[in-house]
């Protein structure tokens, strides 16, 4: 097998073993990237010789016994949302365009003091609004199992570039299920943290109080690995939680051994259904059944309000990214367009042409809706309303884990579908986060798992686990534990039935 | 160009209208530190020096309170009687400015850290009690330049530069409910609001507090209503508003304005209008209406501010004595007469004297240096007499050679002179300008003497009885002893040689 192919857990061995250095290691992937990304489009920026000089400097630390961490030499990908100092942060939006950050983002600031060369920026859709990707100003990424289809959204970048080995980790960020998404389209491992588990500070805000950084990667154990780099307290971020992390490699460990005896599994009645594919539903049933043979006790909860979560998501989100955005206003940085024949342009009218070439229709959309959202008049109809159905799913939650230590459902409600398929029809687009969105809008935990190929298409489907909030360990475990299963049951990694792709 | 507004008489005015008053005054505090980030909050400096991502609004940047700047905001709402909320929270203030970084206002909504509130105010002696509605937190914008206008502002301006070093700065916004009932003296209430209030600030240390600098902004709002209607009616916002006498001058003119708008049957468009310091009056600025929607919503890159009660009143135990309270006291200890005390709170000495008291001096030499001599050159040199520097130990030091006999008032001068000019202490700058009293009885009869023979007419008017002549002789002493001499006892001596 090849070194790129194998996990992040194996990579840091292999360091370890003297088998392989970082150098080579990062200089594979940059290959790989080269190789495939013409493809793929997983990658906005490479950073190829930024991260051969942080490999190199891996390789010295490890020959003076002065390693950072378990992942010290590991190459990873970073999703284009987070500020990354001298490097390009675009957003995917042509309205950031060459804007350079003066600063680290606190999870790429503690990549580089973890030791993680960091390969280059992943695609998103613009300003991570979006299900497919394919709302990237610089173009869609393709999905690795069939480049006719999405790798999901926000974060196919991140979710592509794992599954096809152009990195052996990345970071997602996930504001209604934009990390697990593209996971479970892309038969990779996603994580959304608890809220405020992982530091927001040089996130680039969608929705502030919704969003979450975390790990994508193609095995549980190298999330676990990887939040325990990037998560824990920041003071330079009011949300962060201040209390440690619990232990996630253990619990993955443990997990890993396939005993799940006195963990109680909740299936959640209202994520299944009407419109969910058969196939995704197979997959979702038999990874019950694994659960069940590990050992679990599987119950029905109802969550009866998370019919209304979409709805409330529509209106929170847009809201706080209508303010967000208002930032980008050509006075400081990013792109500034003069409007046409007015060379003595105002520099409100300077805004809105920026604004107005740098901004693409969903964005708009959603400036919209967020701006008429908060209008005086319609403040209590709709962001107030918003904000008392976010209040009853955090019940609804509550309530079911009390009868459940997690809460599984499939991670989406089909596998990939065709590029263009839904670009004209946002409401179908929008449905694609139905089972995901429930957690952010309670801050609650939550993680993708593989389950298999839908009968239907060949194609992937996701498994999510949540837990309640600064319980991420439970995903870790469960998942662990499920993973194990499948993996006896495939006889090896889901992605090894992907297709090769041109120049593998 | 601005038409020229027609006023009514002011005794006219009062005679239709009842006048009401509002006053949102912006206070900026002087923590060390911005309100949401690390940068230093301090006055002037090379324009964008004092900034970093979260002040300047880059993307994904994020705010942090200053614990500080919670502390005063809250030390300022207990010493105006206010209620402290038990939790509360910021909002975004959301419109789009160039100065504005993130194109919001990182402010407080309907949930301020204060709210319910009093100051009572001495209106030339008597007691007005202005309510107060909310103090809020709030962070202050960046300052706009504009170039190639004649006038600095941007109608005309060919460029405009921005300095977002002010940017993040954290202000208290202190807003009253209206104020009605004040009649004739709604100007000089407006006045002696805003200059307790400063007092006040002045005394909890939270602020410098300078109007001119901008450390404290006041907005004036007025409206008219029909005498005896007892409603409000449309009000407008003056701002632009840098002394205490522009508070009391703007309200008066506001009032005078409205009333020829409403005398014609016009009516008051809600506006925000310029103060202009030099004319004496204030100009149209931007519309602004009800409808203007600031789209507030909570802060959600914020937890809320929840002070416990225990802190808060540990707080109120850091509260000064209150300003008008201490000043009673003080006219009291220093027997100054009412005239005496309201000339030295007019003039600001109020705790300069206090010091200088302090450090030994009589309350009437303490008010003669500060209110004249010093005061003065303040003027002169265009300073705030704060900013003068002569401390009240210095003061104290001078006036302490007055009383021994070392110096005379004439020569009390020339030290503070040499003050001034950063010569030493005022025993130095005695010794090595030569300042001293001659007290040298043999030196001071020989000047005497050749004074008596160098004027050998006025001595025999004096021989005569007229002893009013004496001063030209006593005169001509001191001229000869370069002042440095008591002229006391240069008259003793001239009476006793010709008696």
């Amino acid at each position: 097998m090849s070194l790129i192919q194998r996990t992040a857990a194996e990579l840091a061995d292999a360091l370890a073993a003297g088998e392989t250095t970082s150098v080579e290691l990062t200089q594979l992937h940059l290959d790989r990237i080269a190789a495939v990304d013409g493809v793929v489009h997983a990658f906005l920026h490479v950073d190829a010789e930024g991260a051969l000089a942080q490999a190199a400097e891996s390789d010295a630390r490890r020959a003076a016994g002065a390693l950072l961490s378990a992942l010290d030499g590991v190459p990873i990908a970073v999703k284009d949302v987070l500020a990354t100092e001298g490097l390009p942060t675009t957003c995917g939006s042509k309205i950031l365009e060459g804007w350079i950050p003066p600063y680290d983002a606190t999870v790429v600031a503690r990549l580089r003091a973890a030791g993680l060369p960091i390969l280059g920026k992943t695609n998103m859709d613009e300003f991570a609004m979006g299900s497919s990707t394919e709302h990237s100003a610089y173009g869609p990424t393709h999905n690795p199992w069939d480049l006719e289809r999405i790798p999901g959204g926000s974060g196919g970048g991140s979710a592509a570039a794992v599954a096809a080995f152009e990195a052996p980790l990345a970071i997602g960020t996930d504001t209604g299920g934009s990390i697990r998404q593209p996971g479970a389209v892309t038969g990779t491992v996603g994580v959304k943290p608890t809220y405020g588990g992982v530091s927001r500070y040089g996130l680039v805000a969608l929705a502030n109080s919704l969003d979450q950084a975390g790990p994508v990667t193609r095995t549980v154990l190298d999330s676990a690995l990887l939040h325990e780099v990037i998560g824990g307290h920041d003071p330079k971020d009011s949300t962060s939680i201040d209390q440690p992390l619990p232990d996630l490699v253990a619990a993955a460990r443990l997990g890993a051994t396939g005993d799940l005896s006195g963990v109680r599994v909740g299936v959640i009645t209202e994520l299944s259904g009407d419109g969910w594919q058969p196939g995704v539903m197979d997959r979702f049933q038999e990874s019950v059944d694994l659960l069940v043979k590990a050992g679990a006790e599987v119950v029905e909860v109802s969550c009866p309000n998370f019919v209304h979560a979409m709805a409330a998501y529509y209106l929170i989100l847009p809201a706080e990214a209508s303010s967000n955005l208002a930032k980008f206003d050509a006075m400081r940085y990013g792109l500034r367009v003069w409007p046409e024949g007015k060379p003595d342009a105002s520099a409100e009218e300077v805004m809105r042409a920026s604004r107005d070439a740098g901004f693409g229709d969903e964005v708009k959309r959603r400036i919209i809706l967020g701006t008429y959202a908060l209008s005086s008049g319609y403040y209590d109809a709709f962001y107030g309303q918003a904000q008392k159905v976010r209040t009853l799913i955090s019940r609804d939650f509550e309530a079911a884990f009390e009868k459940a230590d997690v809460l599984v459902s499939p991670t989406a409600p089909t596998t990939a579908f065709k590029l263009g398929e839904k670009l004209d029809d946002p409401i179908a687009m929008y449905l694609n986060d139905l089972a995901t969105i429930p957690a952010n809008l309670a801050g609650v935990p939550g993680i993708s798992v593989p389950s298999g190929l839908a009968e239907e298409d060949g194609l992937p489907a996701g498994f999510q686990i949540l837990a309640p909030a600064l319980a991420d360990d439970r995903c870790y475990r469960v998942g662990a534990a499920l993973e194990a299963a499948l993996l006896a049951q495939w006889g090896g990694p889901l992605l090894d039935k992907a297709p090769a792709l041109e120049g593998a | 160009m601005t038409m020229t507004d027609t006023l009514v008489g002011f005794d006219d005015v009062l005679a239709s209208y009842d006048p009401a008053l509002g006053l949102e005054v912006h206070v900026e505090l002087n923590t060390n530190t911005k309100m949401f980030c690390g940068c230093p909050a301090v006055f002037g400096g090379e324009p964008n020096t004092q900034v970093c991502p979260t002040c300047l609004g880059l993307p994904g940047a994020m705010p942090v309170v200053n614990a500080k700047a919670i502390e005063s905001a809250i030390r300022i709402g207990l010493a105006l009687n206010c209620e402290i909320a038990e939790w509360c929270r910021f909002a975004r203030k959301n419109y789009f400015y160039p100065d504005m970084p993130k194109n919001f206002q990182t402010s407080q909504y309907d949930e301020p850290i204060a709210f319910e509130g009093y100051l009572d105010v001495d209106v030339d002696g008597e007691m007005f009690r202005v309510e107060i509605e909310r103090a809020h937190m709030e962070e202050d914008t960046g300052k706009s330049l504009h170039v190639g206008g004649a006038t600095g502002r941007i109608h005309g301006a060919d460029h405009s530069l921005v300095d977002y070093n002010r940017a993040g700065i954290p202000l208290i916004e202190i807003v009253t409910k209206p104020i009605q009932g004040a009649g004739e003296k709604a100007p000089a209430v407006a006045r002696a609001y805003v200059s307790q209030l400063r007092d006040l600030i002045l005394a909890l240390g939270v602020s410098e507090a300078r109007m001119d600098q901008g450390n404290l902004r006041a907005d004036v709002n007025l409206s008219l209503a029909p005498k005896g209607s007892g409603v409000l009616g449309t009000r407008t916002e003056t701002k632009n508003v840098n002394s205490f006498r522009s508070v009391e001058r703007a309200v008066r003119y506001e009032m005078q304005r409205h009333a020829g708008i409403l005398d014609a049957g016009g009516s008051i468009l809600q506006e925000t209008r310029h103060w202009h310091e030099d004319t004496g009056i204030t100009t149209s600025g931007r519309e602004k209406s009800d409808a203007e929607d600031y789209r507030y919503f909570p802060e959600p890159d914020l937890v809320p501010v929840a002070p416990s009660r225990e802190s808060v009143e540990e707080l109120r135990g850091t509260l000064p004595e209150n300003p008008l309270l201490k000043r009673a006291r003080l006219q009291g200890d220093w027997g100054y007469t009412d005239l005496e005390m309201r000339d030295v709170i007019a003039a600001g000495v109020v705790g300069l004297i206090e010091e200088t008291v302090a450090a030994g001096a009589s309350p009437q030499a303490a008010r003669k240096w500060w209110l004249s001599e010093l005061g003065r050159r303040a003027n002169d040199a265009g300073l705030d007499i704060t900013d003068l520097d002569v401390t009240p130990a210095q003061v104290a030091a001078v006036q302490a050679l007055v009383d021994s006999g070392s110096l005379n008032d004439k020569l009390a001068r020339q030290v503070f002179d040499g003050l001034l000019a950063g010569e030493g202490t005022p025993e130095e700058i005695v010794a090595a300008r030569g300042l001293a009293i001659v007290s040298d009885e043999g030196a001071l009869s020989a000047a005497v003497d050749a004074a008596i023979a160098a004027n050998p007419d006025v001595a025999d008017k004096i021989r005569d009885g007229k002893v009013a002549a004496a001063g030209a002789l006593i005169g001509a002493v001191m001229k000869e002893m370069r002042g440095q001499a008591d002229a006391g006892r240069v008259r003793e001596l001239v009476l006793e040689k010709l008696s």
